[in-house]
């Protein structure tokens, strides 16, 4: 197996945060942790772009060079997984990664900041599978159940995929083979009518 | 007495010490997730999806791997 990989398709992503609600139900993810947000640039511009960000899992992670008491792991799938037992919220990690995906639970006492939180590709961490201790610091573990994570499956566009890096790349590259452009895409006809499809209108008036 | 005047002294001290802050046990090994959710080794849940068999890693990549392309493309659907 191929190592498990997040894409989103910006040109899909319809900014309705249903990836982040589905994260967050999922984990349990306390107040003020978001393990996954929506990013739009551009916002309010027509043609303004969305992608659902998250840990992206990377191949070499700063995140794992940084830390100072290495509570980091990497899995057989790919996975950067971390253990907070041993982390120290130090948010030396926060700095290195350049998608913010380490939070940091912060409703403590004085606002302390505690253990690093973040995206687990909804594959729990060092605990035991599907146990109570598991699900309370690290969230569902759905990859030992056999599914996806919760994000992706949830997401209403498919713009969120996730799995198999070899897998998620075919089926990226089936759509943006097959979607085209402008009026070849799929529903324009529809939407805009087949008068507008591409083609300017007979006699060259508008 | 004095034995156990310093044995007392030393008790109560004890709990000023700092923990250990060293990682000496090192980080914990995560169990491969292909080893299903379950109490029992190899085994599953309720919520465990069907069409593979906690313990066997082959049938977890293939169930994967058909979730993917079952759940998230839709051009096996729709073309």
């Amino acid at each position: 197996m191929a190592r498990m990989k997040f894409v989103c398709d910006a040109e899909r992503c319809i900014e309705c945060n249903g990836c982040v609600t589905a994260c967050k139900n999922e984990n349990e993810v306390p107040w003020g942790v978001n393990r996954r947000r929506v990013v739009t640039l551009n916002d309010g511009v027509p043609g303004e772009k969305s992608i659902s960000v998250a840990c992206m899992h990377c191949s070499d992670a700063p995140c794992m060079a940084v830390c100072p008491v290495q509570c980091f792991y990497r899995t057989e799938e790919g996975l950067v997984l971390h253990d907070k037992d041993v982390c120290i919220g130090c948010g030396y990690c926060s700095y290195a990664c350049p998608f913010g995906a380490p939070q940091f639970p912060s409703q403590g006492t004085f606002g302390m900041r505690g253990k690093m939180d973040k995206c687990t590709f909804c594959a729990g961490g060092p605990e035991d599978n599907g146990s109570k201790a598991e699900f309370e610091k690290y969230g569902r573990n759905r990859l030992a159940e056999g599914k996806l994570p919760a994000c992706a499956e949830m997401c209403s566009t498919k713009a969120l995929l996730a799995g198999d890096g070899d897998v998620v790349a075919d089926i990226f590259r089936t759509r943006v083979l097959h979607r085209g452009k402008g009026a070849e895409v799929w529903g324009w006809g529809t939407a805009y009518g087949s008068q507008q499809a591409g083609n300017p209108p007979a006699g060259g008036t508008r | 007495m004095k034995a156990a005047l310093a044995a007392a002294v030393v008790l109560a001290l004890a709990g000023c010490t700092e923990k250990p802050q060293t990682n000496a046990q090192g980080v914990k090994h995560d169990a491969a997730p292909w080893s299903g959710t379950g109490t029992q080794a190899n085994s599953g849940t309720p919520f465990t999806a069907a069409g593979w068999q906690p313990g066997d890693k082959t049938t977890w990549e293939q169930q994967l791997k058909a979730r993917t392309q079952t759940g998230q493309n839709e051009y096996n659907k729709e073309n």
